[in-house]
């Protein structure tokens, strides 16, 4: 097992080196060079200040040197200095906004999971029932929906209209007077909203993953010997059925991350939560590239992470995979 | 394959699709879209930019179906107007995809070895990407525009079709008409395109249909952002993000253009997955 993580590990640094350049091409896409931005809207920078900074920030050297310097300080976790007016490096800003938007992103998995696979196997055992047809509807409403619009729809009938609900952020004012578990609550009463949003387009499409597996699992003929040798309906279902529907599965949630990291930025900018998806909107805008390419890289990292740990699980629950 | 067996097949699936109850309503819906953008000028009621200024942010009404926004302008013609955008962004964004996708897929099933190694692995970094990351920082490079937009969204979003043509090219570059097809001695080029391809082609219609759903989405959340369809276009997308100010006391602004947008979404999932029923292809 161990051999075969390491084995995974290694092959995800050409995928990673491929990301660094891509990000990079990226930022150079973009006409003029990165110090306009900073440099045009203040009169009172000179023609030497400004080649002083694209000094600094080794604007004045060919791209691929450019590229081999940065790859240089990335492989010390360095993305440089933030172009905002902190000026603050890269990586502190990314590490203080990630915490929300990985917790955001596994509780929404966690949804996915815990209720996609039910609603899967229920439609797929009892095909063309009510529950069927309503799984199927909810299923085809569900990633036909623009979640920002659902998340405005959402926020004045919770918040506004029924004032059940806070709308913005991830803590109240007085936050810091509550208990400790009134702390808990609190955030998590700002969060249900976020993680529904983020998580109702997965949890349709792998609902319909689900049931499109279970019922392909259940022609088989171990299925029907089951069946032949006396097993309950539930043993086969549950038992024989379940386990080899499942597999894929793992292997979906592991390729809907990327799409589900992405999203942070339309969940954040929303609903005003502080993590790395509306740092990022922040950054784009202000064409801040070091932030922006340290950004990119990062979440790729944690698409990455989640591949590997979808990969595990699927070498653990299969033992037909041998990881030698 | 013989013309005259292609034609039967094609019935096969259009016989298919008659009897599948979602295929006719997908199919109802995107014909409604593709007249109503098509037919704009002639059924909308008002110019999409004409101000009136003494009826700011009125409700639906009789002279209004679907009301006023805060600039006096009819919220039905800009919807109307809106459908070609969406509908545009949609067949070029995919378009542009599907022309990559198929490229790489093809030149990468037939030809395999190293060829085939490297365009994987260029698929496996493009994949790893958060998606919307990836087309934000590059609009916002670039830009923002409608051209834009529907460039960026096609060359991100290439991935899944070259995957699926890769696949279907390996299955058939081992079948007898390949190899007859060789052997007088056809050049690789019309043995690709016009052999092999053809008979490729179903898994990449569906996912061409279901695509349009995905660029729809995409544009208007780009537009919502405010780095899509820039105003004064009116895109679904856009209405949307103005109408959200006034979400409180406006609500005709933000409801009916996310309806529109669920609607033609809707109606492109709904008719791609019965086509992925008819034609019986797998795309996972």
């Amino acid at each position: 097992m161990l051999n075969y993580v390491i084995r995974r590990l290694l092959l995800m640094m050409p995928t990673m080196l491929g990301i660094t350049i891509i990000s990079f091409a990226v930022i150079h896409l973009a006409p003029g060079e990165p110090i306009d931005q900073m440099t045009n809207l203040n009169p009172k920078i000179s023609a030497a200040a400004k080649q002083k900074m694209r000094k600094m920030y080794n604007l004045d050297k060919p791209i691929p040197v450019q590229y081999m310097l940065w790859l240089k300080r990335f492989v010390k976790l360095d993305f440089g200095r933030s172009f905002s007016p902190d000026a603050r490096a890269v990586i502190d800003k990314i590490t203080e906004r990630i915490p929300i938007t990985i917790l955001i992103n596994v509780l929404s998995l966690a949804i996915i999971f815990v209720l996609s696979i039910p609603i899967g196997v229920l439609s797929a055992i009892h095909p063309n029932s009510w529950f069927d047809k309503g799984g199927t509807l909810f299923v085809f409403l569900g990633f036909s929906t623009p979640g920002f619009w659902l998340a405005l729809l959402l926020m004045i009938l919770f918040g506004v209209v029924l004032g059940w609900l806070p709308i913005s952020g991830i803590r109240s004012i007085n936050y810091y007077q509550f208990s400790d578990f009134g702390k808990v609550v609190d955030v998590a009463r700002h969060l249900i909203l976020p993680v529904l949003i983020s998580s109702i387009t997965s949890l349709a499409f792998l609902s319909r993953i689900t049931r499109q597996n279970m019922l392909e699992v259940v022609r088989q003929d171990y299925i029907t010997t089951a069946m032949a040798k006396g097993c309950s309906a539930r043993a086969v279902y549950y038992r024989h059925a379940l386990r080899n529907a499942l597999l894929p599965i793992v292997t979906i949630i592991g390729f809907s991350i990327p799409g589900l990291i992405g999203g942070s930025v339309i969940t954040e900018s929303i609903f005003s939560i502080p993590g790395m998806g509306q740092l990022f909107y922040a950054s784009v805008m202000s064409r801040d590239y070091p932030l922006v390419m340290g950004i990119l890289v990062i979440g790729s990292a944690l698409t990455l992470i989640g591949n590997l740990v979808a990969d595990i699980s699927y070498a653990l629950a299969d033992p037909r995979i041998k990881y030698e | 394959m013989s013309s005259d067996r292609s034609a039967s097949f094609w019935m096969l699936v259009l016989n298919r699709l008659r009897k599948d109850w979602f295929a006719i309503a997908g199919g109802a819906i995107v014909l409604l879209l593709l007249t109503v953008a098509v037919l704009a000028p002639v059924i909308a009621p008002y110019d999409p930019g004409s101000v009136e200024t003494a009826r700011l942010l009125e409700p639906p009404s009789a002279d209004h179906w679907l009301g006023t926004d805060e600039l006096g302008r009819d919220v039905l013609s800009r919807m109307i107007y809106g459908a070609r955008i969406s509908l545009m962004v949609g067949f070029i964004a995919v378009g542009i995809a599907t022309l990559i996708g198929v490229i790489v897929g093809a030149v990468s099933g037939y030809y395999g070895g190293w060829v085939d190694e490297l365009m994987m692995r260029f698929v496996d970094v493009m994949l790893t990407f958060p998606s919307f990351f990836l087309i934000l920082a590059v609009i916002a490079m670039l830009e923002p525009s409608i051209v834009n937009v529907m460039i960026v969204i096609g060359i991100t979003g290439w991935m899944g079709v070259a995957r699926l043509v890769r696949a279907e090219f390996l299955s058939l570059k081992e079948r007898d008409f390949v190899a007859a097809a060789r052997s007088i001695g056809q050049s690789d080029a019309i043995i690709i395109f016009r052999h092999i391809l053809p008979n490729a082609m179903a898994p990449v219609l569906v996912s061409a249909t279901l695509g349009i759903a995905g660029a729809i989405l995409t544009e208007s959340a780009l537009s919502f952002l405010g780095i899509g369809v820039q105003p004064p276009t009116p895109s679904w997308g856009s209405i949307l993000t103005e109408g959200k100010n006034y979400i409180e006391f406006a609500w005709w602004l933000s409801l009916f253009p996310g309806l529109a947008i669920l609607f033609t979404v809707l109606g492109y999932n709904l008719l791609g997955e019965s086509l992925r029923d008819a034609l019986d292809v797998r795309l996972n």
